[in-house]
């Protein structure tokens, strides 16, 4: 009997209890949401992605691939194909000047200059007298890069329209964050309507049961024992004083605390956000996002190096030798160099030495846009961490990115042999072994 | 008769004393070190003051860990050099010469900061190889010890001030003396002779600590060039020339190229060898027998007679059949026949030429000889005494320290003390053992700083250039010479005029290319002088070897070891630190003695014995060595430094001043007298130490008789019995196979390549930045050195000798063959199982296997609790006892780890492992992503050879073979194609660990008899 009673007290407390469970993880949901939300906003500017020239009609395939490599190399510091950067955009090059003309331009564009030949004096000029450095490259080299530059041209406005375009499948955290993103909103929607039903029917137990109670004080046949039952009040030091409630409460106290603590652990030496304030107040606002100047550009070797390197005062120079020359931030620049003393920056992205990196792994064969990792770079006045930078996040990446395997000969084998054995699941970097220990640690 | 030779490392486990029991079960060395640290005294208070100071610091470890992280600055360049690029390295070309060995060099750079040497493929000469020595010189740059300014006295002085000096002194000094070594640089001797033509009376006298005055002089002041590829017949008469003599690496690479076999060449060379003390040379050689240094000469006379024949009769073929044997072989061999020998004695060698040329040697070339060396001990000696006479009024000593490395040097510390010589000037990098009694030190830059030229051989030039900005205020020795000569051009442009007489065509260009290629060929000397008639007719010299004093007593013969040489780069840990290919004894030197002599006077290993002669002698600790002739002694040179530096002072003795001058040649033999003290000295061996399970076979050689029978047959192949009869024990497995899809990178050794030089020991710790544990830590069995080569003496048993002679006196007769055993090297360093047993046990997974094949170790996964080492078969994985960059007892051992300046010669692609971690080798990994990488972004995939080791990398004879086995068409898989089913074999097969390096079995030259002698 007495259980039965109890009932709809203790069914009011697991709906309690479901009802802070719920709520706790649909906000636990939300937050592990948050980065990978945040994650679909970047990654739309700078570096044309590489295999986007698949798509491209023009030129000898092989032509271009070599010409993609050479162009990151060495002009894409200066030049894009559709847009000015620091020279003059690339498309319809070809149209505008000779073969001829282009190859000696690239291998010495001061002597054409010197030489007196129009366009050239016409182009140095126009372009702030900034003299292009000459290249040590093969006639064969320049074709590959004009064939290439002439595959590129237009493909930006192209792009967003382009579904297939291994871009998107680059990006693998906007389409997987989407879905965690859109699952979480389902589920939040349900949990609420499940409270709310559950709390509506907490209400309709609470006035039923008033209601029999009345009818059966109503009746005159009942004996002490049971008016004593009907009689009864509900005693709220009772659920104080239950071994069950304080128990349960104390657990959850427990874990809250512990969770707590866990986290915070966890978070020592986490930088995320970390913002320091420079010895120069930079901006790559200014310079990524409104002038859209080439990451490469500045940071010289992040397609080829593991570094992508801070650039040193001469590469400052080859602009602000002319632009902006009495800011008083130059100023600086200009202080370091008359001093000999090296620009002390404050470093940002502190890896631990335990673990290698490489940049140019995930960024010219990888594909992967500086954003991915940096975020919104072009927009941040002043540099932050975006990433955690944890093992964790290294390895949920590796986990859940196609490889960049599209026209890149090193994989084709793989690539067969995966979709003969395993074709309905993507070709991670972790299915080729990209999270295994010794890929980052020796 | 089937053979089966027994194998032993040491001693210990041929008589299986108590000890080598009790370390062989135990293994590891396996008290914790921490109470190390405490004295006696206040032991027992220890465990309560270290729970205090656990406490104390976990609290304040939770304190840091919870502050903020420090602020950690990114520098970069004011003004970035173009070729320079952060995280990619530069290589530059350079040649390494250090009087010893030359070897042309790459040098690796990460931010313009060497960090390794690797060998130069495009040399001619050494072709890619590399010596253990040349691979540590990198170290040698950071190093402390270093003289880091000009000095008067020890005392810091300016550089113009001392050059005032030193021109006021030159000017008046009369006579003046530079002594250095061999010089091969022609650009230098141009240098050189133009300062004496500013200060008349000047002479140039260069010596070698091991010298070859002898076999100058016996050849007509010409060094020849050998070339051992073109031997059939090598005949060495105590030439140690895969190991020390003249040119290592060069004579290592043209040896084993007619060694290597397949079964589509079934012929080798055949290598007979008589020496004194067990050579690395010895150890490789087919047949080998062991003599006196005053027998030698005999055994010379006999193969004399044998070949040329017109001397009178010699009874030494009749007493050893061996030297008949090689007398025959030689006589067999004709042209492709070839005989050397590293003594010093002008006779042996006048006999040795006279053989040489009656067979018309293929292998000896006089028209382009070698010019390594051409110290010549007759000047120096003279000179020596003109010094002690007082009749010279300066002398240079041009990276020259003759106090200690020459036997007179205790005449000239004298006489430099003695204020004999009015200028003293020192060019050595440090205030040694000469340089601290000089008046003026004006220190030269280490080869890596500095611009140079050298003529290894007349028709070969290389250059060295300068791959770092001086580390000190130092100055090249030429610019300083040149100075002091009033020359006011630098050398650098000294240099580039004399080479626009070699290089033809347009000089700017032919310049880059060498300096680029770091070799050239053309000759920047003037003409050769035209080869002199030999300083002895052959009757002349048979007449000295018959009246040659006979010594009597116990006879020392000196050698040099492979590791550290004459002691130059005494200060180089590395160097002390790599165990010696024969004895595996580190840090300092010993007596050999041979086992009979030692039982007889009741030594045991490590007692100290006092070795006297000319009056003088050393103390040193015995070490018991099988193949050391009886009654001889071995020690060798270039210990017992005393200014070399923290490292290299008081380690062992030096030997020298017990070498007798006779004729004004060094002889490095002596009769000497040897009497116990008393005392004992552990010598610090790493031979038994990771001694591997008594399974056989280990390791496997057969002869190659039986070889061109069958070379199916040379291998031993174990099976395992199942209920389909016996199998190979890969086909009983419990675990699954991997699958490798994208690479399996393994390795092949071929035995019969390997010589055993540890080339491949320093380039790993180079590479990896192993570190140096110092010779108590070698003494506790935890030496950290990734790659080891282990080296078996064996001797062997017939199996139908234990049914015939009974056990007993089997066994009894096995011990005998230790006096002169057959050797065998073996490189061992992680075997990268398929079904590794670390992997299994490793509790938190710190040790995996990977996709490509490689057995994975993440440091920073591990807590130590060295399971995955105790279940290493092989024995390989290395504990890190020790913070051995921080804690103060490596210091003097470890210590370039303690300063930024020593830091500087890390990989900075390798983790640095801290305290209690296990590591072991990686096939280095770090090298295979970055092949990988490149590959990846040129789209394709990695060419076979653009991944390589470092180990396969500095091998001089390559013996080691690294890829990947996924590619048909690597060097890998053709070789493991071939060999399957014929030589190549897994060590421990049995226990089906499926290792991914595979060796090929030693083939010997040796008929069946000798394979058992």
């Amino acid at each position: 009997m007495d259980s039965i009673r109890l009932r709809p007290l203790s069914r009011l407390f697991l709906v309690l209890s479901l009802w802070i469970v719920s709520v706790g993880s649909s906000f636990a949901q939300g937050t592990a949401a948050d980065p990978s939300k945040a994650g679909v906003a970047p990654g739309a500017t700078a570096a044309a992605a590489p295999a986007a020239a698949a798509g491209a009609p023009t030129g000898d395939a092989a032509a271009i691939a070599a010409g993609d490599a050479l162009f990151k190399g060495n002009c894409a510091q200066c030049h894009a194909v559709n847009e000015v950067v620091v020279g003059p955009a690339l498309a319809g090059i070809t149209k505008r000047r000779p073969m001829s003309w282009i190859i000696p331009w690239v291998k010495n564009s001061s002597k054409l200059v010197a030489s007196g030949d129009e366009y050239a004096v016409k182009i140095f000029n126009q372009y702030q007298k900034q003299q292009m450095p000459s290249f040590q490259l093969s006639d064969a080299e320049i074709t590959s890069i004009i064939a290439y530059t002439t595959s590129q041209e237009g493909v930006k406005g192209k792009e967003p329209s382009n579904d297939n375009s291994p871009k998107a499948e680059g990006d693998p955290t906007a389409t997987s964050g989407g879905d965690a993103a859109d699952g979480g909103k389902a589920m939040n929607i349900l949990l609420i309507v499940l409270v709310v039903v559950l709390i509506v029917l907490v209400v309709t137990l609470v006035i039923i049961a008033n209601i029999m109670k009345d009818v059966l004080r109503g009746r005159k046949d009942l004996d002490g024992r049971d008016m004593e039952v009907i009689d009864q009040r509900f005693d709220f030091s009772k659920i104080y004083k239950s071994t069950a409630v304080r128990g349960i409460v104390g657990t959850v106290f427990v874990l809250a605390v512990l969770y707590e603590t866990i986290q915070g652990a966890m978070g020592v030496g986490l930088q995320q956000g970390y913002q320091p304030t420079q010895p120069i107040a930079f901006s790559h606002k200014l310079h990524a996002g409104e002038h859209q100047i080439n990451c490469a550009y500045c940071h010289t070797s992040v397609y080829k190096s593991k570094s992508a390197n801070i650039p040193s005062p001469n590469i400052c120079m080859n602009c602000h030798s002319q632009i902006k020359t009495e800011s008083p931030e130059i100023k600086k620049i200009y202080r370091a160099i008359e001093r000999k003393q090296p620009i002390q920056w404050v470093r940002i992205h502190n890896l631990p030495d335990l673990a290698y990196f490489n940049h140019s792994q995930h960024t010219q064969v990888g594909g992967i846009e500086c954003q991915t990792c940096h975020g919104p770079i072009q927009n941040m006045e002043v540099v932050y961490q975006y990433s955690p930078l944890t093992m964790g996040w290294c390895i949920n990446c590796h986990r859940e990115t196609p490889l960049n395997t599209k026209g890149n000969g090193y994989y084709d084998n793989l690539v067969k042999l995966h979709d003969s054995e395993n074709g309905a699941v993507p070709f991670t970097v972790s299915s080729n072994g990209g999270t295994e220990c010794s890929k980052c640690h020796y | 008769m089937q053979e089966s030779p027994k194998y032993w490392k040491g001693i210990e486990e041929l008589e299986n004393s108590p000890e080598f029991v009790k370390n062989a079960l135990t293994e590891f060395a396996d008290f914790l070190p921490v109470k190390e640290s405490h004295g006696t005294s206040d032991a027992t208070v220890a465990p309560r003051r270290d729970f205090l100071k656990l406490m104390g610091f976990g609290l304040a470890a939770a304190t840091l860990a919870s502050c903020e992280t420090p602020i950690k600055k990114a520098i970069p360049y004011l003004n970035k050099p173009e070729e320079v690029d952060p995280g990619i390295a530069n290589f530059y070309a350079s040649t390494y010469f250090n009087g010893q060995d030359y070897n042309s060099v790459l040098v690796k750079t990460r931010e313009g900061r060497p960090i390794k040497l690797e060998g130069n493929p495009e040399s001619p000469i050494t072709r890619g190889g590399l010596s253990a020595r040349a691979q540590a010189a990198v170290l040698s740059l950071y190093d402390g010890g270093r003289l880091q300014h000009f000095a008067k006295k020890g005392a810091k002085i300016d550089k113009d001030q001392l050059d005032q000096e030193v021109r006021n002194a030159l000017a008046g000094a009369g006579r003046i003396a530079i002594v250095s070594h061999t010089i091969i640089s022609p650009s230098t001797k141009k240098v050189i002779a133009e300062f004496a033509g500013r200060f008349a009376g000047t002479e140039h006298v260069m010596y070698d600590v091991n010298s070859a005055s002898g076999l100058l002089r016996a050849n007509g002041g010409v060094l020849p060039a050998y070339d051992f590829s073109k031997a059939d017949t090598i005949v060495s008469f105590d030439a140690d020339f895969l190991g020390t003599w003249l040119s290592p690496v060069e004579f290592a690479r043209q040896y084993v190229t007619n060694r290597k076999v397949s079964s589509e060449k079934r012929s080798m060379s055949r290598h007979y060898q008589f020496e004194t003390n067990l050579s690395l040379t010895g150890s490789n050689a087919d047949v080998r027998e062991p003599l006196k240094p005053s027998e030698l000469g005999e055994a010379v006379l006999a193969v004399y007679n044998a070949v040329v024949g017109g001397g009178s009769a010699s009874a030494y073929t009749d007493k050893s059949k061996k030297v008949a044997a090689a007398a025959a072989a030689l006589q067999k061999a004709g042209s492709r026949g070839l005989v050397v020998s590293g003594s010093n004695d002008p006779a042996i060698q006048t006999l040795v030429a006279a053989i040489n040329q009656k067979l018309g040697s293929a292998a000896v070339d006089v028209a382009a000889p070698s010019m390594i060396r051409q110290g010549d001990d007759a000047k120096m000696s003279s000179l020596l005494k003109a010094i002690g006479a007082g009749q010279v009024g300066a002398v240079i000593f041009y990276n020259a320290n003759p106090v200690f490395d020459h036997p007179m040097g205790a005449d000239l510390a004298a006489a430099l003390k003695a204020g004999k010589v009015r200028t003293t000037i020192s060019l050595n990098d440090r205030l040694d053992e000469t340089g601290e009694l000089c008046t003026y030190a004006a220190p030269d830059h280490h080869f890596l700083e500095s611009w140079n030229d050298y003529e290894p051989k007349r028709g070969y030039l290389s250059l060295a250039q300068p791959v770092i900005t001086p580390l000190f205020a130092t100055r090249q020795a030429q610019d300083s010479l040149l100075t002091w000569a009033g020359n006011p051009t630098t050398y650098y442009n000294y240099l580039r005029t004399q080479w626009k007489g070699v290089l033809g065509g347009d000089f700017n260009k032919a310049w880059d290319k060498a300096v680029h290629d770091g070799v050239a060929l053309g000759s920047a000397a003037p003409a050769a002088p035209a080869q002199a008639a030999p300083a002895l007719d052959v009757n002349a010299a048979i007449s000295a070897i018959k009246s040659a004093p006979k010594p009597s007593g116990i006879e020392l013969a000196i050698y040099e070891k492979v590791g550290l040489g004459s002691g130059t780069d005494a200060n180089n840990p590395w160097l002390q630190e790599l165990p010696d290919p024969v004895t595996k004894a580190t840090w300092g030197n010993y007596v050999t003695v041979p086992r009979a002599y030692a039982m007889a006077q009741k030594w045991e290993q490590g007692d100290v014995v006092k070795v006297s002669a000319n009056g003088k002698s050393v103390e040193l600790p015995v070490l018991i060595q099988p193949g050391q002739a009886i009654g001889t002694i071995g020690i060798a040179l270039g210990y017992g430094r005393t200014k070399a530096g923290k490292v290299g002072n008081d380690r062992g003795a030096n030997v020298l001043p017990l070498a007798q001058m006779r004729n004004d040649a060094i002889l490095y033999t002596n009769s000497v007298t040897l009497a116990a003290t008393g005392t004992t000295e552990p010598i610090a061996q790493t031979q038994t130490h990771h001694t591997i399970m008594d399974r056989k076979p280990v390791v496997q050689e057969a002869t190659l008789a039986q070889y061109i029978k069958d070379p199916k047959e040379v291998t031993e192949y174990e099976t395992i019995s199942t209920p389909d009869g016996p199998q190979k024990p890969n086909k009983v497995s419990l675990w699954q196979d991997y699958e490798y899809k994208n690479h399996h990178w393994g390795m092949a050794i071929d035995l019969n390549s390997c010589i055993g030089c540890g080339s491949c020991v320093v380039g790993c710790q180079a590479e990896n930045n192993v570190a140096v544990v110092g010779k108590q830590e070698v003494i506790n069995r935890r030496e950290m050195h990734w790659m080891r080569i282990d080296r078996y003496y064996s001797s062997a048993t017939h199996k139908s000798d234990f049914e015939e002679k009974g056990k007993l006196a089997t066994y009894a007769a096995m011990e005998d063959p230790s006096e002169n055993p057959q050797v065998i090297f073996q490189p061992m360093m992680c075997q990268h199982c398929n079904h590794a047993p670390c992997e299994t046990v490793c509790p938190v997974l710190a040790t995996t296997h990977s996709s490509e094949g490689l057995n994975q170790m993440t440091y920073n996964r591990c807590v130590g609790t060295r399971y995955c080492a105790n279940n290493c078969p092989y024995k390989v994985r290395r504990f890190n006892w020790f913070s051995y960059y921080t804690n103060e007892k490596f210091e003097t051992v470890n210590g370039h780890m303690f300063t930024d300046l020593g830091r500087m010669v890390l990989n900075p692609d390798v983790t640095v492992r801290a305290r209690g971690v296990m590591e072991k080798c990686s096939l280095c990994v770090q090298r295979i992503q970055l092949g990988k990488l490149e590959a990846k972004k040129q789209k394709r995939r990695p060419k076979d050879g653009e991944i390589v080791s470092a180990c396969a990398q500095s091998c001089p004879t390559q013996a080691i073979v690294f890829g990947d086995m996924r590619d048909p068409e690597s060097r890998i898989s053709q070789l493991l194609r071939r060999e399957d089913g014929e030589r190549a074999f897994h060590v421990l097969d049995a226990i089906n660990v499926q290792p991914n390096i595979t060796y090929l079995t030693k083939i010997r030259n040796t008929e069946s008899s000798e394979f058992n002698a």
